[in-house]
């Protein structure tokens, strides 16, 4: 019944002219047949000025978890698709953790949100899973919101049985975060903020040399962050021959192989970030090639999100 | 005998200048009165060989009589007979190689314009018969469940099928739409986006339950599938995975895979950017890499996004492009330039990573290869450089690793397709079934819905046997 209905007005809205509109309609008439599944936001929290955790309802994706993969998402019909790489899961209760910072329209819409509200769409988990092993001594490095994608990683890592320092860096006290956290799955953290407020002042390349000329036997790096961030850890660690993962952030579609949006370059061979990575060897990522694509849009996300704060602006 | 009417009835198109600036359908189907006119050319020879040339052997001069005697409901029985989506076909099959090219007039020149009125009766039905058609008394459930893996063409067709034999059905799609190709690759003013999306509520009328956001090989293993959840399972993954050339400079800003530009504009909607929030660039001058539907595809879009410059640029000849030929015209009539016997060596980019420019050799023609085509060779000495300030590499499609990397036992090709019998679709695996572009590689909409649908009668066939 529900579906004969559901046919027959498809039919209406087929004469509709507007496009916005109509398939904003026909996605809700579909989301009522049951076809398509939206996602709940079950409770949110602010963790730093702009930095939003969400807790999302996704069982099938909680149960497949592992550290390292990311989640594509979008927020309505209008939405576009972005990763964001998971903070925690919970596969008994069926929640995904992600943590974002709000810096384009998407960013800036999602934060709107409440919890108890949907989104289209919620995909994952993606990517390959970081490589866990019994490494011996590993830096965790984190840089600003990169403090929510390593913490799992440093939390399998330690329960390894190796040895996690880890260093956690933010431009100012107001976006430090989850140092607690990450204090807990590290055997020693250091908290570094770029002026100082908090912690050593400066940027975390410091202490990470520092421990790697102090003798300390490092076995791998992992850092996670800004492109620049991760570019000048893999900088720093070169010299002294310590193998450095970085979790790369290119611009994506739809993550799963079918675009080549993400491509990078990595030991001269093209790689697709979301298959093939996110984690790369960042001794032989082509940094300046790959900070050059994340700007491909520079004018067009600065258009998106004025917009897009004209509009939210209007309402409230 | 009456005598032969060789004047092919022409369909009505917007016209060339209009249509280069908007993305609604560029054809405009026949009226009434347009497709009696063509359904009378029918000679309805006893040969009947234009269903030969059609990979699912519609009864055309059926369906085709039905048109003349103003019996439409009738000819919408017959081609639904045959082909779960025939206003899908009557748009993109390539007619001119298949039903239309077995026609016994197609020797004088004017074949009957068979996909013209198949379109004619799908829209048809699609106008008049949607919300009245009442459904046929659902089937007796088999109590057997079947997952199928995938949601373009070859996916939905095996599902309706499946679903109508009473099978539970679900259906896994990666992306957040149902369709496939039909939905993130041919654009809209080629095949309206609202026709399949009314195929895909069909199949989800059917009882057939659709699963988007399912990545599968991510969020579930086949083998998970089939220890969990199903008895049988089809695989429709299509062919969605790019392919680059590996030239210097491909990954420059500016230069995009025809996968990631036409999913930009097409399922993200860059084209109403910034009323949707997906963007896309679109250069002045834009060279276009191959000589494919998807090629043509990519340069329509570009051209109707504002380029003032669009190339076709074509290793071979055009007599060895496998576009289609209407389509070939089409973008000839809006401007498109081909650049044929061409080949990027290079691209050059400026100081900040964008593309300037492309370094091309001119080619010749060889001795025949594999493909039965001319083989291009670069003549020595013959580079040249053409301005350009975007590029859209289509230059093919391979099936996307994701699920054989995931599964131990699915045996696939070095071209990465997986190994499935022709005529039956069943592949080396226990309970798995596949059709599409993932065994054959990228080909068409048609030859996907058959073998889905070979596939599936084999797989009701091992369903109605299996005992629990
Ligand atoms: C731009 C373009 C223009 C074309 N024009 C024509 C034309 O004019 N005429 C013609 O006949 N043919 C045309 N083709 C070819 C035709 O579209 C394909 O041959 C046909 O769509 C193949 O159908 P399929 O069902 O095998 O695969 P697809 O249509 O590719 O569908 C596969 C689906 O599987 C999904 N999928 C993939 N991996 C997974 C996974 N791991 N888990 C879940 N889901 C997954 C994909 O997201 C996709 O939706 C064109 C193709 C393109 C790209
Ligand atoms: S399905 Fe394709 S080949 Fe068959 S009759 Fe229609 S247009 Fe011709
Ligand atoms: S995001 Fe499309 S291939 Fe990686």
């Amino acid at each position: 019944m529900v579906l004969f209905e559901l046919r027959r007005w498809m039919k209406l809205f087929a004469m509709d002219a507007d496009a916005v509109k109509k398939s904003t309609l026909f996605m809700l008439l579909v989301n009522w047949g049951g076809v398509h599944q939206m996602v709940r936001i079950i409770s949110r929290e602010t963790l730093g000025t702009k930095i939003h955790l969400f807790k999302l309802e996704a069982p099938a994706i909680a149960r497949k978890a592992l550290a390292g993969q990311f989640v594509v998402i979008r927020i309505d019909e209008r939405g576009e698709r972005i990763p964001l790489t998971l903070a925690d899961w919970d596969g008994k209760e069926g929640s995904v953790t992600v943590v974002f910072m709000e810096v384009g329209a998407t960013t800036f819409r999602l934060a709107l949100l409440k919890a108890g509200d949907f989104i289209a769409d919620f995909v994952g988990p993606l990517g390959v899973p970081s490589h866990i092993d019994k490494f011996g001594t590993v830096v965790c490095v984190a840089g600003g919101v990169g403090a929510a994608p390593i913490t799992p990683i440093a939390k399998v890592l330690k329960e390894k049985g190796n040895k996690i320092i880890s260093i956690l860096g933010a431009r100012s006290k107001d976006l430090l975060f989850w140092e607690d956290k990450l204090r807990s799955v590290s055997h020693r953290l250091i908290v570094t903020t770029d002026d100082g407020t908090y912690g050593r002042k400066g940027v975390v390349t410091g202490p990470l040399k520092e421990l790697l000329e102090s003798g300390e036997k490092v076995d791998r790096v992992i850092a996670i962050g800004p492109s620049i961030m991760m570019k000048f850890c893999a900088l720093t660690t070169q010299p002294f021959g310590v193998k450095t993962i970085v979790s790369l952030n290119p611009i994506m579609v739809d993550g799963t192989g079918m675009c080549g949006c993400c491509r990078v370059s990595v030991g001269g061979v093209t790689k697709f970030s979301c298959v093939d990575g996110p984690d790369f060897d960042g001794h032989q990522v082509d940094w300046d090639l790959l900070l050059a694509r994340q700007r491909i849009y520079l004018d067009e996300e600065k258009c998106s999100f004025e917009q897009w704060q004209a509009r939210m602006g209007k309402r409230s | 005998m009456p005598k032969l009417n060789l004047n092919r009835e022409s369909m009505t198109k917007q016209d060339p200048k209009t249509r280069g600036k908007n993305f609604n359908e560029v054809a405009l189907g026949y009226s009434a009165e347009q497709a009696k006119a063509e359904a009378s050319r029918c000679i309805q020879c006893p040969k009947h060989s234009c269903m030969d040339g059609c990979p699912v052997e519609i009864d055309i001069p059926g369906f085709i009589k039905a048109v003349l005697d103003d019996n439409m409901p009738e000819a919408v029985r017959i081609l639904k007979d045959k082909n779960s989506l025939p206003g899908i076909c009557g748009r993109v099959c390539p007619q001119e190689t298949q039903c239309e090219q077995a026609c016994s007039l197609a020797k004088k020149g004017a074949p009957i314009a068979i996909g013209r009125l198949e379109r004619y009766v799908a829209d048809w039905e699609r106008t008049n018969m949607g919300a009245l058609n009442p459904r046929a008394e659902p089937p007796r459930p088999t109590g057997k469940q079947v997952a199928v893996v995938g949601s373009g063409p070859a996916g939905l067709v095996a599902a309706a099928d499946l679903a109508k034999l009473g099978h539970s059905v679900t259906l896994f799609e990666a992306l957040h739409v149902a369709g496939g190709v039909l939905m993130y690759g041919i654009p809209e003013f080629r095949l309206p986006k609202e026709i399949v999306q009314a195929e895909v509520a069909y199949v989800a009328s059917l009882g057939v339950k659709i699963e988007l956001n399912s990545v599968v090989g991510k969020v579930a293993t086949l083998d998970e599938l089939l220890e969990n959840s199903c008895h049988a399972l089809f695989l429709g993954t299509g062919a969605g995975a790019p392919m680059f050339m590996d030239i210097p400079g491909e990954n420059l800003n500016g230069i995009y895979s025809a996968n990631e530009f036409l999913t930009r504009v097409n399922l993200m909607k860059a084209y109403q950017f910034p009323e949707y929030d997906t963007p896309v660039f679109v250069g002045r001058r834009v060279a276009v890499i191959g000589g494919g539907n998807v090629a043509m595809d990519s340069a329509r879009c570009a051209l109707r996004l504002g380029a003032d410059e669009v190339y076709i640029i074509y290793r071979r000849s055009e007599v060895e492009m496998p576009a289609r030929r209407e389509e070939v015209e089409n973008a000839k009539e809006e401007g498109i330039q081909f650049k044929l016997l061409t080949n990027p060596k290079r691209y050059i980019g400026n100081e900040s990573s964008w593309v300037v420019g492309m370094e091309c050799y001119e080619m010749g023609l060889g001795d025949p290869d594999e493909s039965g085509r001319r083989r291009p060779i670069a003549k020595e000495g013959s580079e040249f450089i053409l301005d350009v300030d975007m590029v859209v590499a289509a230059l093919g499609t391979r099936p996307n690793p994701l699920i054989a990397q995931t599964t131990s036992d699915l045996k696939t090709t070095k071209w990465g397709t997986v190994v499935a019998d022709e005529t039956i679709g069943k592949t080396m695996k226990d309970r798995v079934w596949a059709g599409g572009d993932i065994v054959t590689g990228a080909a068409t909409v048609i030859s996907a819905m058959g073998a889905a649908r070979r596939a599936a009668r084999d797989i009701d066939e091992y369903l109605r046997v299996i005992v629990e």
